[in-house]
């Protein structure tokens, strides 16, 4: 084939390849748009191995280009050895290289893996706010235990302050998922999975669920807005004023089916509203949820 | 030599197949013992495996297999052989001990279910009705799988088909004893000391 | 009230669609109607029946395979076609052309045709059309139950579209996840019909590993021991033996997702004592070992294509192999990364993590030794080899993506969006696609004695090419900018629907690239007559089905082949072999309609089974068993051809004495 047609077929790609990024790069790009510790690291481990994959991607299409315009067969110039088989030089070369970096990324792997555990708790001097969180259909909802009120869809927290999720699920498997913020973590019904992050940038970043659970889950969106230490405070003394309390029976009533909830939020909560969802699922002499963590 | 059918019949591609097959029959098994182990304690307030299980009854149900397992090898070396009437002769009491086997286990589940103790009670009963229950589905299917071999030697006589037939049941049945022996040592001996 | 118990869950509202589901059903209805015109008209039905429904030729049932795969594949298309309409159409205010109930069984639909029905099918196919040829051998260990593998097959697929008629299907996704799929979240028989499709044809499924293993280990050609086999062949038997460690698990976990709906057990449930989590676990403890049994005859093509096209032996045939059974056994150490976010502990995730990227040096391995291959050839770029180099260069970012997301804490952030979405299609569409197409088309003189138009062939490849990076690095992108999979409705402020529009162009040029493959085979056919293959050898080829006649005679080779080296027939050529004409009376199976009879039988179970009708699934049950146990007594299954037809035969295509 013409080389000059062989050059427009491969620009092209490459024109959209770059219009691609161009247009994301202008956009809200939440994975790396990021405003959370956890986030950020994320980001970087994504980054890097973007870029060791670059080891990969450049020889085997160097090759690959090379190889079939050289040995193409109306180039009778090049060597032609249809015996060539084998050689242990160059097939050590291909055993050992995606080795080597296999190993560097499996150590990156398990380090990474250890250091942004969703379950571990997120070093800081400053003292960390508890929120629980049920994923109901189809809206999320987020109790306050140590204010006893809860939320409807949206959370106030304040700025690089650690955050620590408790979430489970009273339908379905769901996913909490902020990514301008962190990773996900499932959240299932009789199970308590956990998640700790830190937002060290004001601002209301979505969250949705990233697991399909039914005919509203993708109107499960909320929102979670970083707002200074005094903002926060004066949100919670607001919510005071809210007319909804969440006991059992307004509870009930909240977790039949609904779509497209409107935030909104509770002046009081239940005490032991988060442990008696999970214990709805468990039936065990004490009653005790099950708490995740093989 | 008509001793090769049988010998014949165990170097045949069908026994291969065979034991292929029965490899795909162990991880069907397998799946449903990991499935007894993640589950057996899930009780959800109901009684326990020491609770529900007689060991009398799964002892009495382990020698009842382990003798037919030694009854169908009879008839293999009954067929190795060449005689007839020998290959059925073990090979009914195969059946009635199979039988006995059978009868046994689902007077038991009878007996469970009556009082309130069903697959529907909890996920360690679902667990202990299917891993028990799947390998008495199978005992009835080798049940069935007799009752057409010995028609079949019975008409048809020793044949390379008919051979075929019979080392492929052994194998089937042997294989049943293995699983029963785990279903054994899991369920009922590490059930009754509370494990 | 008799009528209402007889008919199960059955009732007029089964019936009740929305209009698209009815265009859905009308084109189908339709399609059946004409074909059966059809038929009548050219009064080909006994044809029909007598030369291909109740064959046993392993030829022939790879074609019907075939062409049932590639039903599906234009069936399953047009569901994403709907998804990517839908995706750009629902911002804000206006919420596109679907419910959100209907989109959800669309996607549910779109990936279990996709896998079971489209790849599987053709994956069955082409193994069933070349790897017994390609052994030397004249048929595989046990046709009869080819036969009913097929049937089973077909019987499943039949089953899965009869729910866009009669009922609905799963909105659960194509793995169905508890408590989703469970009856309380999921009441109609959707879920049930997903099941019991699944549980026929993935007992084919089974059935078509156990025959291919005992094919491959015992009707090798004389000569052929496992380390002169085409790699195509090993990498076949690698697959069947993933295929019959991994589809018993699922068929004992849809089993007991079925006992949970059907008998209110507690294996999945949230409560009762059930475990969901056990679920998502033995699924994918199949799952994984699935897609590496799809992918894994694929790469096999390509070894047998990129040899043949660089007339050039392959290179590094034991490391090939040895990555082969590396892939293997690895498939079945990494399950859990498919959901690293379930919370199970850093310990476990980076034991996954670190399981995933292992496999990924195997993978690499194959990709080297392909382009070595190359390396001093001669090359020629028909359409089988454009379809390799697009492999090359699209799977090799879908496997960089993979080993990016075998990271946990970079799959907590990428998990279940549309980066996830995007990579496995990589895998999927440039891999397994790819290779099959490249296959269909390699293969094709070979069973119709016709060479396929070259420059359909490689359009059909570059709208592939091209359609591909158009429909989904907008979704490597839209993951990035935080989209989940799956949503049918989202809120412009996000950013996301210019890509999605984008993409859903990509769809459109995909279509092209599968009515050009369609075209290509059509019009190639039309033209027979000038593009008739007489040598049987239209590629100068180095395996043993290039050295006999195209089209394969029922009987494949008149004398069985002896086999001294790797690449036996090109050595043959090279060294000026002439044959030896040892000719014997040989023996083939009969046709026998008993694998339709039991597919019938399956499908009654399996509909019984969905809508409750007990007596129907006891029938389909006796069926399927009266007819296992009349074939097992049947002792003339059997015909001869005679040594005479083979030498006459042979005349015809050799030439006297030859």
């Amino acid at each position: 084939m013409k080389l000059t047609r062989v050059l427009f077929l491969v620009s092209l790609p490459i024109i959209f390849i770059a219009s691609i990024i161009f247009y994301v790069s202008h956009q809200n790009a939440q994975v790396f748009n990021t405003a959370g510790t956890i986030a950020k690291d994320e980001k970087n481990l994504i980054l890097f191995s973007m870029f060791l994959s670059l080891f990969v991607l450049v020889p085997v299409y160097l090759m690959l280009i090379l190889f079939s315009v050289k040995y193409r067969a109306s180039n009778k110039s090049s060597k032609y050895s249809p015996n060539f088989s084998h050689s242990r030089t160059v097939e050590s070369i291909w055993w050992t290289i995606p080795t080597i970096l296999i190993v560097i990324l499996s150590v990156v792997t398990w380090r990474s893996s250890h250091q942004l555990d969703p379950y571990k708790k997120i070093d800081s001097n400053v003292k960390p706010i508890n929120i629980q969180v049920v994923a109901l259909d189809w809206k999320w909802l987020f109790i306050y235990p140590d204010k006893s009120i809860a939320s409807i869809n949206s959370i106030n927290i304040p700025i690089n302050t650690p955050i620590n999720f408790e979430l489970t699920s009273d339908a379905p498997m769901n996913s909490f998922w902020v990514p301008q913020l962190s990773g996900q973590i499932y959240t299932m019904p009789g199970m308590s999975t956990k998640l700790s992050i830190l937002s060290d940038k004001k601002g209301s970043y979505s969250g949705r669920s990233a697991n399909i659970s039914g005919r509203g889950f993708a109107g499960m969106l909320f929102s979670v807005n970083v707002v200074s230490n005094s903002e926060y405070n004066n949100w919670i003394k607001s919510t005071k004023s809210s007319t909804k309390v969440l006991n059992d029976r307004s509870y009930e009533t909240l977790s039949k089916p609904t779509e497209n909830v409107q935030p909104f939020t509770y002046s009081f909560v239940s005490a032991d509203l988060y442990k008696n969802i999970l214990g709805k699922y468990t039936l065990s002499d004490n009653n005790m949820s099950k708490v995740m963590g093989m | 030599m008509e001793n090769n059918l049988v010998i014949k019949a165990e170097n045949s591609k069908s026994y291969l197949g065979f034991w292929i097959y029965i490899l795909t029959d162990c991880v069907v098994f397998a799946s449903l013992f990991a499935v007894y182990a993640t589950l057996h304690n899930n009780t959800y307030g109901g009684e326990s495996a020491q609770m529900l299980f007689s060991m009398p009854l799964a002892l009495t149900q382990t020698i009842i297999l382990l003798t037919s397992s030694l009854t169908s090898g009879l008839a293999i070396i009954a067929a190795l052989g060449k005689n007839r009437s020998r290959i059925l002769l073990w090979t009914v009491a195969t059946f009635l001990l199979g039988a006995l086997f059978l009868f046994l286990e689902l007077r038991e589940f009878n007996h469970l279910v009556a009082m309130g103790d069903s697959w529907r009670s909890s996920g360690f009963l679902s667990s202990y009705f299917i891993l028990v229950g799947t390998h008495g589905l199978h005992i009835l299917i080798g049940l069935i799988w007799m009752i057409v071999l010995g028609l079949i030697v019975m008409k048809k006589g020793l044949t390379a088909k008919s051979m075929k037939g019979l080392v492929m049941f052994n194998l089937f049945w042997h294989f049943l004893d293995v699983i029963w022996i785990f279903i054994f040592s899991v369920v009922y001996l590490m059930g009754h000391v509370g494990l | 009230m008799m009528l209402a118990n007889l008919l199960g869950l059955l009732n007029v509202d089964s019936f009740r669609h929305d209009i698209i589901q009815n265009v859905g059903v009308g084109i189908m209805t339709l399609s059946i109607f004409f074909a059966s015109l059809a038929l009548t008209y050219f009064r080909k039905w006994k044809w029909l029946f007598g030369e291909w429904l109740s064959s046993l030729d392993h030829k022939k049932i790879g074609v019907m395979y075939i062409i049932v795969a590639v039903l599906m594949l234009s069936k399953a298309g047009f569901d994403a076609l709907l998804m990517r309409t839908q995706q750009s159409l629902s911002v804000g205010n206006n919420h596109g052309i679907l419910a959100s109930q209907h989109y959800q069984q669309i996607f549910s639909s779109h990936g279990t045709t996709m896998i079971f029905f489209a790849a599987m099918g053709l994956m069955f196919g082409i193994i069933n059309l070349a790897v017994p040829i390609l052994i030397g051998t004249r048929d595989v260990a046990f046709p009869w139950l080819n036969s009913v593998s097929f049937w089973l097959f077909v019987s499943g697929m039949i089953l899965l579209n009869t729910s866009l008629a009669i009922g609905d299907f799963s909105g659960a996704g194509w793995l169905a996840y508890p408590p989703l799929s469970e009856l309380q979240f999921s009441p109609t028989v959707g879920v049930d019909y997903w099941i019991w499709s699944l549980q026929i044809a993935g007992v084919g499924s089974l059935l078509s590993g156990i025959n291919f293993i005992v094919t491959i280990l015992k009707k090798r050609a004389i000569g052929m021991n496992l380390m002169k086999m085409p790699m195509f062949v090993w990498s076949v038997l690698g697959s069947m033996t993933l295929v019959v460690f991994a589809f018993p698990v699922l068929t004992a976990t849809i089993t007991l997702l079925y006992l949970d709906r059907l008998l209110g057990a507690h294996f999945f449930t949230a409560g009762g004592g059930g475990n969901p989590m056990m679920y998502v676990n033995l699924i994918w403890a199949w799952g994984h070992p699935e897609v590496y049994i799809l992918i894994l005859p694929a790469f096999g093509i390509f070894s047998e294509i990129v040899a043949t096209f660089s007339k050039k032996k392959l290179f590094g045939y034991t490391s090939m192999v040895w990555a082969i059974w590396a892939i293997v056994i690895l498939s079945f150490t990494v399950w859990l990364h498919h959901f690293f976010t379930m919370g199970a502990g850093a310990d476990v995730n980076g034991f996954f993590g670190i399981m995933t990227m292992i496999i990924a040096i195997p993978t690499g391995v194959k990709i080297f030794n392909w382009l070595f291959t190359m390396f001093r050839g001669k090359i020629t770029f028909s359409a089988p080899m454009i379809w390799f180099v697009g492999f090359i260069l699209l799977f090799s970012i879908g496997g960089v993506a993979g080993v990016l997301l075998a990271v946990p804490p970079a799959d907590f952030q990428l998990h279940n969006s549309l980066f996830l979405v995007a990579h496995f299609h990589s895998m999927i569409v440039s891999g397994v696609l790819f290779g099959y197409f490249a296959g269909i088309v390699y293969w094709f003189p070979k069973f119709s004695g016709i060479k396929l138009n070259e420059r359909l062939g490689k359009i059909a490849a570059y709208f592939w090419i091209l359609g591909f990076i158009v429909a989904f690095v907008p979704l490597y992108a839209l993951g990035i900018m935080g989209a989940t999979r799956r949503m049918d409705h989202y809120s412009p402020s996000m950013g996301w629907q210019p890509l999605f529009i984008v993409a859903g162009v990509g769809v459109l040029i995909i279509g092209l690239g599968l009515l050009s493959l369609v075209l290509q085979v059509l019009y190639s056919i039309y033209k027979h007559i000038e593009n008739r293959d007489r040598t049987g050898d239209p590629y100068d080829g180095r395996t043993l089905e290039w050295s006999i006649p195209s089209p394969a005679p029922s009987y494949n080779f008149s004398i069985l082949p002896i086999v001294k080296k790797t690449d036996d027939f090109w050595e043959a050529k090279q060294e000026k072999r002439s044959r030896d004409l040892a000719y014997k009376d040989i023996s083939l199976p009969k046709n026998s309609y008993i694998g339709l009879i039991v597919s019938a039988g399956a499908f009654a179970l399996g509909f019984g089974a969905v809508w409750h009708i007990l007596w129907l699934s006891i029938i389909g049950l006796l069926v399927i068993v009266v007819s296992v146990i009349v074939r097992t007594l049947d002792e003339d299954t059997e015909y001869t051809i005679s040594k005479e037809k083979l030498i006459l035969d042979d005349i015809q295509f050799y030439g006297e004495g030859k």
